[in-house]
C-alpha cells in the first residue's frame, strides 16, 4: 500500500517535472569564476565574458570578433568625438527603459576612481545627451579606434544603481562588497537567477530581450560551475556532467576528441607568448657575464635562433599553437604574414653569433616564468632551458605563480622573462603602448627606439587609415629587426563540447550564449 | 629460544670467527627471516643503483643540454612507438625515464637519509639530556615534543618549508630547495627519537655502572656520551630505519604538492606529480614507473625496519 502510494507520488512528480526537462539547460565549467558581477570593477577575461551575458555595451563583437551594433544601432566619427544612435525600446531586466541618461551614467561610472576600465574609457572626456536616443562621446583629440575600445564598457541602469547604492564601482582591491557584486541588472539576453561565487551561477533567458529571434541561440537556462582541477573538469565532460568545458588542458584534447558524443573546437587565440630580454640595464642582475650581453643585437638574435619553436608546438603544445616571429596575433591590425614568420631555428648559427659577440662559452642567466597563467607556461620555459643549454647558455629557471611574477616585470626587475599578451582592441596601438614604447608600463626590456615611440604616439590621433596602417607596419618591421623579444607562438584555444550543443568558438575565449544552440 | 647461550652448545672448542658472527643473535634472526633478506636485498640494490646512477644511467637527466624536446612523451621501448634507447619511455620534456628515476631516486634517498640523520641527532641529543637531567628540563623538552606530535607531520613540514623558502632570496631558492626540504622533514620527526632516547636513558641512568661513573666524579656530559648514549642506540636504530621510509614518503609528498624539489632536478615525488597531469591523455609511464620505484623502495625499507624491531627487542623474541 505504502509502496503504491509512493509510486503514484513519484509518477506525478515526474509528470510535473518533465516540462522542465524540455527546457534547454546548458551546463558548463571552466577553471576560474568571474571575480565580481559589478561590470566596471575588474578588467579580467572571465569576468568580462560572464558579465557580457547579462550586461551589454554600445558596440560588441560577434564570435568572429567583428564589430556589431548592440545597444547602439549606428555610430559615426566627428572631428572631436563620436555620435551613437541608441537602440529604442530596450528594457533593463527590472523593467526600466534604457535611455541616453544611462549611457552618461555608465561612462561616468567606468571613469570612476575604482573602475578598472579607465584605460579604455578615459579618452571619453564627456558624454552629451542629444536626445533620448542619441549621445555624443567627446574625446580628447581624434580617436580613430573608439568603438574598438567600447566593447567591454557595459551599460548600467542609473535608477537601479542609485536605488541600490552602487553608483560607484566596487573597490575590488579593498575587498569591498556591494549590492552589484552578487546582483545584476542589465539589458542582455540572460538574467541572473542565483549567484554563489566559485560554486554555481544560474542564468535564465530574458523573455523581453530586444534581440529575441535575431540570433540562433535557443538556451533557456545556463548553469555555470567552476572546477579548478583540470582533470576533474575533463572528467565532468566525459561523464556528461557538463556540456561544455571552456579550458580543457591541451594534453587531454585528443582524449575528448576521440570520445563518443564529444568534440573539440579550436581557434587561434588573440594572445601571443614570448620572452623579454632586458637590454636596458648596464649589468644583468642574474648573470655571470660582464656587463649586459643583451645590449648586443647578435646575442638577442642568438636567443631567437636557439629556441626551436616547432618542437615546442609539437611536443609541449600538442600541436595547439602557431609559431611566430612577432608578439601580436593575426586578427590584430598590424600583424602581417612577413612579420609573423618565425625567426626559425638554427642552433649552429646561434652559437656562432654568441661567439661573434664575445661569448664563445655562453653565460648564465635566470629565466622568470609564471606557472599558472598561460597554456603550459612552465613547460615551455623548461623546454627553453634545454634548448639554450645547447648553445652554452646556462639558464636558472624560476617558475612562480603569476601574482608574484607579474609585479617583477612591472617593476622592471627581471633580466629574462616570459610574458603573454592579448589585444582586446584588436589594434597594434595596444601592444606598442604597453610593450614597445620606451615608457610602456609592461615593457621591461629597456627597448627604446625613437621612431617606434614616435609612431606609438602618432597612431593615437591619425584618422587616415591607410597612413596609420603604414606607420604600424613600419614600427613592426623595426621591432622585427631589433628583436627586443623572443616570440614563441600564438596560443590556440580549445573548447570541449558535447555533441548536444553547438557553440561558435571565439578567439577572445568568451562564451556568447546568444549563439549557442542545443539540439 | 635462547640459542645464543654457550652452555647449550654440544662442543667446547673455541668458535671460529665466522661461526661467532653467524651465531650473533641479530645475524641469526636475519638469516632465518626470508622477508628481511629480500627487503635488505631490495634496499641495498636500490641504494646502490641510485648511488651509482651516473655510471648506470644511459643519460644525465639533470643536464639540460642532453635533453631533446623532440624525444618527449615517448612510450616504453616495448610499446608501439617506443625507442630502444629509452627503455622506460621519456617524460614530457624528453628526459629518459629510467635515468630520471635513478637520479630522482638518488635524490629521494639522500634527502631521506639526511633528514633522518638530522632528526636523529636532534632527537637523541634532546632525549638523552631530557632523560638524564630530568626535572624542569625534561618537562619542557617533552612538552614541546608532545605539542609537535599533535600536529600532523606533513603540515609541519609544509610550514617549515614555506618559511624556509620565504626567507631565502629568490635566486637562491632553487639551489637550496633540497636543503630546505631536508631541514623541514628533519625538524618534523625529532620527537619520536627524543621519546625513545629519553626512555632508554632513564632506564640506563639508574643502573649501577652509571652510578659508579657518577661516584668517581665524571662530568655529566661525559657520562651521557660515553656510557648512556651507546646503550640507547638499539631502539633508536629501529626508529631510524622506519623513519627513513617515512622521510622518503614525506619528501615525495612535498614534491608531489609542488612544495619540494623543483622539476628541473626531479625527485620521485616530482616525477609522479608531473606525470599525474598526463594520466588522462594516456601517458601512464611518466607516473607509473616512479610510483612503482617509490612503493618498492619504501616497502623494502619498512620491512627491514619491522624486522629490526623484532630482532632488537628481546621482549618480542
Amino acid at each position: 500500500m505504502q509502496f503504491t502510494k509512493l509510486l503514484a507520488v513519484s509518477v506525478t512528480a515526474l509528470t510535473v517535472a518533465s516540462p522542465a526537462l524540455a527546457e534547454n539547460v546548458l551546463r558548463w565549467t571552466s577553471q576560474g569564476d568571474a571575480l565580481t558581477m559589478d561590470p566596471h570593477s575588474q578588467n579580467e577575461g572571465p569576468t568580462i565574458a560572464m558579465n557580457g551575458q547579462i550586461y551589454e555595451s554600445l558596440v560588441t563583437r560577434d564570435a568572429d570578433l567583428v564589430l556589431q551594433p548592440e545597444l547602439a544601432e549606428s555610430w559615426e566619427a566627428g572631428s572631436d568625438g563620436w555620435t551613437f544612435k541608441l537602440r529604442q525600446g530596450v528594457k533593463f531586466h527590472d523593467g526600466s527603459d534604457f535611455t541616453a541618461e544611462d549611457v552618461v551614467f555608465s561612462f561616468t561610472r567606468a571613469n570612476h576612481e575604482a573602475s578598472d576600465y579607465k584605460e579604455q574609457a578615459k579618452s571619453v572626456t564627456s558624454v552629451e545627451v542629444i536626445d533620448d536616443y542619441t549621445v555624443k562621446l567627446t574625446t580628447d583629440g581624434p580617436n580613430p579606434i573608439l568603438p574598438n575600445q567600447l566593447t567591454s564598457i557595459y551599460m548600467m541602469d542609473k535608477g537601479w544603481a542609485e536605488a541600490n547604492n552602487v553608483v560607484a564601482p566596487q573597490d575590488f582591491k579593498a575587498k569591498e562588497e556591494t549590492f552589484a557584486v552578487r546582483n545584476a541588472n542589465g539589458t542582455g539576453p540572460f538574467t541572473l537567477v542565483s549567484r554563489a561565487p566559485d560554486e554555481l551561477t544560474v542564468l535564465a533567458a530574458n523573455p523581453d530581450w530586444w534581440g529575441k529571434g535575431m540570433f540562433p541561440g535557443n538556451i533557456d537556462k545556463i548553469e555555470y560551475r567552476p572546477i579548478t582541477n583540470a582533470a576533474t573538469r575533463v572528467a565532468a565532460l566525459l561523464s556528461g556532467e557538463v556540456d561544455f568545458v571552456l579550458d580543457p588542458p591541451l594534453q587531454d584534447v585528443k582524449r575528448i576528441e576521440t570520445s563518443e558524443g564529444l568534440s573539440v573546437k579550436t581557434v587561434a587565440q588573440i594572445r601571443s607568448i614570448f620572452f623579454g630580454m632586458d637590454q636596458g640595464v648596464d649589468k644583468l642582475r642574474s648573470s655571470d657575464a660582464e656587463g649586459n650581453p643583451f645590449k648586443d643585437a647578435k646575442v638577442r638574435e642568438a636567443f631567437n635562433l636557439a629556441i626551436d619553436k616547432d618542437a615546442i608546438q609539437r611536443v609541449v603544445m600538442e600541436g595547439l599553437s602557431f609559431p611566430t616571429g612577432m608578439i601580436t596575433s593575426p586578427g590584430v591590425l598590424g600583424n602581417t604574414p612577413e612579420n609573423d614568420a618565425s625567426y626559425g631555428f638554427d642552433a649552429a648559427k646561434a652559437k656562432m653569433l654568441l661567439a661573434d659577440a664575445g661569448y664563445p662559452n655562453g653565460f648564465s642567466i635566470q629565466l622568470d616564468c609564471p606557472n599558472n597563467r598561460y597554456n603550459n607556461d612552465e613547460k615551455i620555459c623548461q623546454a627553453a632551458v634545454a634548448m639554450l643549454a645547447k648553445i652554452g647558455i646556462k639558464v636558472n629557471l624560476d617558475a612562480i605563480p603569476k601574482a608574484q611574477h607579474f609585479p617583477k616585470i612591472q617593476k622592471r626587475e627581471s633580466d629574462f622573462y616570459m610574458l603573454g599578451w592579448g589585444v582586446p582592441t584588436l589594434d597594434s596601438h595596444y601592444v606598442f603602448s604597453y610593450l614597445l614604447d620606451g615608457e610602456g608600463s609592461w615593457n621591461a626590456t629597456g627597448y627604446n627606439n625613437a621612431r617606434v615611440n614616435e609612431i606609438t604616439k602618432a597612431i593615437t590621433t591619425e584618422i587616415d587609415i591607410e597612413k596609420r596602417t603604414a606607420m604600424i607596419d613600419e614600427a613592426w618591421s623595426l621591432v622585427k629587426k631589433d628583436m627586443p623579444y623572443v616570440p614563441i607562438h600564438h596560443q590556440v584555444l580549445a573548447w570541449g563540447l558535447s555533441d548536444a550543443v553547438d557553440i561558435p568558438i571565439a578567439a577572445d575565449d568568451a562564451f556568447r550564449p546568444r549563439f549557442a544552440v542545443m539540439k | 629460544m635462547s640459542h645464543e647461550q654457550p652452555q647449550e652448545r654440544p662442543q667446547d672448542r673455541p668458535l671460529t670467527r665466522w661461526q661467532r658472527f653467524k651465531d650473533n643473535d641479530i645475524i641469526w634472526s636475519f638469516l632465518h627471516s626470508p622477508g628481511a633478506m629480500i627487503a635488505a636485498a631490495i634496499t641495498v640494490f636500490s641504494i646502490l643503483a641510485c648511488l651509482f646512477a651516473p655510471l648506470i644511467a644511459p643519460f644525465d637527466p639533470f643536464d639540460p643540454s642532453q635533453i631533446s624536446l623532440w624525444d618527449g612523451k615517448l612510450p616504453p621501448a616495448w610499446v608501439e612507438g617506443g625507442q630502444p634507447q629509452y627503455l622506460l619511455g621519456t617524460d614530457n620534456q624528453g628526459r629518459d625515464m629510467l635515468s630520471t628515476i635513478l637520479y630522482g631516486g638518488r635524490l629521494s634517498i639522500l634527502v631521506g637519509l639526511a633528514a633522518v640523520c638530522l632528526g636523529m641527532v636532534l632527537g637523541v641529543t634532546l632525549g638523552v639530556i631530557s632523560g638524564y637531567v630530568g626535572g624542569v628540563t625534561d618537562a619542557v623538552i617533552m612538552r614541546i615534543a608532545d605539542v609537535q606530535l599533535t600536529i600532523p607531520g606533513i603540515l609541519l613540514a609544509i610550514l617549515i618549508n614555506g618559511i624556509g623558502r620565504a626567507f631565502l632570496p629568490l635566486e637562491l631558492r632553487q639551489e637550496f630547495a633540497v636543503y630546505v626540504v631536508i631541514i623541514a622533514i628533519g625538524l618534523t620527526d625529532w620527537p619520536q627519537f627524543a621519546r625513545v632516547a629519553r626512555g632508554a636513558t632513564m632506564v640506563e641512568a639508574n643502573k649501577e655502572y652509571v652510578q659508579a661513573a657518577r661516584i668517581i666524579g665524571l662530568p655529566a656530559w661525559l657520562i651521557m656520551v660515553r656510557h648512556v648514549l651507546p646503550n640507547t642506540l638499539r631502539p633508536v636504530l629501529v626508529i631510524a630505519t622506519i623513519g627513513l621510509a617515512l622521510a622518503i614518503i614525506a619528501e615525495a609528498t612535498l614534491s608531489f604538492l609542488g612544495q619540494g624539489i623543483p622539476p628541473t632536478t626531479p625527485s620521485l615525488g616530482t616525477l609522479i606529480r608531473v606525470g599525474n597531469e598526463y594520466l588522462f591523455s594516456g601517458l601512464w609511464w611518466i607516473t607509473f614507473f616512479p610510483a612503482i620505484a617509490l612503493v618498492v623502495l619504501v616497502f623494502a625499507v619498512n620491512l627491514l625496519g619491522d624486522w629490526m624491531r623484532d630482532a632488537l627487542n628481546p621482549k618480542l623474541r
